[in-house]
């Protein structure tokens, strides 16, 4: 197995190490955070650490400027959460907030400097319709035109298809549960939703141990890693703020996590997280997380896939086959998803509309630049 | 001893942009360029002359590469991709475009990354210390007006981006090649035979599209920001007099608003930046369609104390 370091995980890792950093140390180390969206990320911890007196200030422009970017985004985020807050109540159902949502509503600290893409929430399937439609009068659009598309969705997947607002331009994903209904794993919504902890009047997130179980089983259900190392990352932050300030929080994370029908993706996530990130994880947790480990042989082939899916996405971090470890997730995640019988034919339909799709982009007028 | 761009051989700089690339530091901002194609190494080698040679750069902050995706692509139809740290954010675009796909690949750059800065889409430009900033959408003859002022002595601050600092609302310069649009290249080499030109693009998003070569002085002060002065919304209008009226400051605000990239990413330190930026500028509106009568108002404004 590889866990051969780079610029970016010993900044993480370890934030006073970038003091000794030369400027052509910076210059791979930018790159590599830009890429897997850690930018503003970093330029958090480099304040946390109060470090902005002493480092260089060309390449803290560029931290600086995703940290301002994603400061924005966190008011941004605080105020649609309002506004679905509103449209929510008006049907008596509480609003949820999954993932980056979440971090920011429950100001962890993980959550500073982090840039998200969507606001997700978590709502029971029988109100499901009622929501959709409510939503559509208050401006939220399904951004899939594609009637199979559509259909793929709302028949497979565990959330509709992505919502985008009409005048705002924020993406809204409306989970109903944690898991494609196909997928292997079966765990409950209602129990989830019915341990969900109110973090500001009338707005919910998971409570803690479900958050990381949920961001474990997001991550290690994934088939597209182009921001694995910042999942990760998510992950560790959970567990040390977590392990820290929350009363009893590793006795009932295993047990929490079985009863989800959810070992297998935390055995993982706590895998690796002390494997990469050297996370403060007890002993006797790790052992107890080993119901959820695969076999020896899968084991070994799992460490060759994810220590090299869970790197940057920027050729300076790719190791030997990395290419075909990311390919072998994607088919992984869409297997894990599906039966075969649903699996092949739906594969086969994207790949075909993507070179479709390639062809008609030749004349689209779409991303010209200015 | 250090030497410009101009002072190397053509074939020399486009073999050093086939391999290690060209590091070029332009503002605050330095590039490294990469490319195969001829015409960027002819466009940089004329139009950026004047900078200074660099063979090495410990840190860059845009690396970039302009390349033809794969080598049958170099032979059929050829097209070219636009490469930012190894990404491609736009679609491919015909090779006879090169130069200007370049120039607008280091314009998103700036445009899309740098939040250090409150930054308006405008040309900038200096005279006797003060900054005049004329923000503008496309099509307003916003370039033109910049070619013509900077051909009459005016220094060239930029021509595309007002990079206001959120410390002292100062503007900092971001000296390159002007931008010209179609009807607006034959009024600039009919209004001064000295003008330079880069390569000819023909046939692109935006009809043809040619760059000019900033003069010496802008150059040479590429690194020295500049007060705010003037605040001045040019508008070209056909057959149209020359007219410069008072702009109220409220509705300059919300106009600058308007074209600015990072106003509302920027919150409450961008209202801020904003507002002082607009109170310590004269604000006007400009129409013109005469270039010479407009040289003539700007040199007038620029005597009146701000």
């Amino acid at each position: 197995m590889n866990n051969s370091s780079y610029p970016l995980l010993d900044a993480l890792t370890d934030p006073e190490k970038l003091r000794e950093l030369s400027l052509a140390d910076w210059n791979e180390l930018i790159p590599q955070a830009r890429h897997a969206l850690l930018l503003g990320r970093l330029h958090a911890l480099i304040l946390e650490y109060d470090l902005l007196e002493v480092l260089p200030e060309q390449p803290l422009n560029h931290t600086l400027s995703a940290y301002l970017a994603s400061e924005k985004q966190r008011a941004t985020t605080l105020w649609e959460v309002v506004k679905l807050g509103r449209a929510l109540n008006s049907l008596d159902v509480p609003i949820v907030l999954l993932k980056g949502g979440a971090y920011i509503q429950a100001e962890l600290s993980m959550s500073k400097g982090r840039l998200l893409s969507d606001i997700d929430i978590l709502v029971p399937l029988k109100k499901l319709d009622d929501i959709e439609k409510d939503l559509h009068t208050r401006g939220w659009r399904s951004s899939k035109k594609d009637d199979y598309d559509d259909r793929y969705y709302r028949e497979w997947m565990h959330e509709i298809p992505p919502l985008k607002h009409i005048t705002r331009g924020s993406f809204l994903d409306v989970h109903h549960t944690i898991l494609p209904p196909t997928a292997k794993y079966k765990p409950d919504p209602g129990k989830l939703i019915h341990a969900a902890r109110e973090v500001s009047p009338d707005v919910y997130t998971l409570a803690p141990i479900d958050m990381v179980i949920h961001s474990a089983t997001h991550l290690f259900h994934e088939g597209d890693f182009d921001h694995g190392l910042r999942d990760i990352l998510d992950l560790h932050g959970l567990l040390i703020h977590f392990g820290e300030y929350e009363p009893d929080f590793w006795n009932q994370l295993v047990p929490r996590a079985v009863e989800l029908d959810l070992i297998n993706p935390l055995y993982y996530a706590l895998h690796y997280c002390s494997l990469i990130l050297d996370t403060d994880i007890p002993q006797t947790v790790l052992q107890q997380a080993d119901k959820g480990k695969p076999n020896l042989l899968m084991s070994w082939v799992m460490d060759g896939l994810f220590m090299r899916a869970l790197r940057p996405d920027h050729p300076s971090c790719d190791l030997p086959f990395t290419g075909l470890a990311r390919g072998l997730l994607y088919i992984r995640s869409h297997y894990l998803r599906m039966p075969l019988h649903l699996l092949i034919p739906h594969l086969t339909r994207k790949a075909w509309k993507r070179r479709v799709a390639d062809n008609k982009q030749q004349t689209a007028d779409v991303n010209l630049p200015q | 001893m250090t030497s410009r761009i101009s002072d190397l051989d053509l074939d020399y700089l486009h073999s050093i942009l086939q391999s290690s690339g060209l590091y070029l530091k332009t503002g605050p901002f330095t590039y490294r360029i990469r490319s195969s194609v001829r015409s960027v190494a002819e466009g940089l080698h004329l139009l950026y002359g004047r900078n200074q040679f660099f063979q090495e750069m410990e840190f860059v902050d845009f690396d970039i590469r302009l390349d033809s995706p794969s080598s049958l692509r170099r032979h059929f139809r050829p097209k070219l991709d636009f490469y930012f740290d190894h990404q491609t954010p736009f679609k491919p675009l015909p090779l006879t475009q090169a130069f200007a796909f370049l120039e607008w690949g280091m314009n998103w750059c700036i445009s899309v990354h740098m939040n250090q800065y409150l930054k308006l889409h405008a040309a900038v430009l200096e005279r006797n210390g003060r900054a005049l900033v004329m923000p503008a959408a496309p099509g307003s003859g916003k370039s033109t007006l910049c070619a013509a002022l900077m051909l009459r002595g005016w220094r060239l601050l930029s021509d595309e981006h007002a990079l206001v600092s959120l410390e002292d609302m100062s503007l900092i310069p971001v000296c390159r090649p002007i931008s010209l649009k179609n009807r607006s290249i034959k009024v600039i080499k009919q209004f001064d035979s000295s003008a330079v030109f880069g390569p000819i693009c023909e046939d692109t998003h935006k009809g043809t599209v040619v760059h000019m070569k900033p003069d010496a002085q802008s150059v040479a002060l590429d690194h020295q920001p500049v007060k705010p002065g003037w605040m001045v919304f040019p508008k070209y209008v056909p057959e149209g007099d020359t007219r410069l009226t008072e702009r109220i400051k409220e509705t300059a605000f919300l106009k600058a608003g308007d074209q600015s990239f990072n106003y509302s990413l920027l919150g409450r330190r961008g209202f801020d930046v904003m507002s002082n930026l607009i109170e310590a500028s004269d604000c006007y509106n400009f129409s013109y369609s005469n270039l010479d009568e407009a040289i003539e108002t700007f040199e007038k404004l620029s005597t009146t104390a701000v």
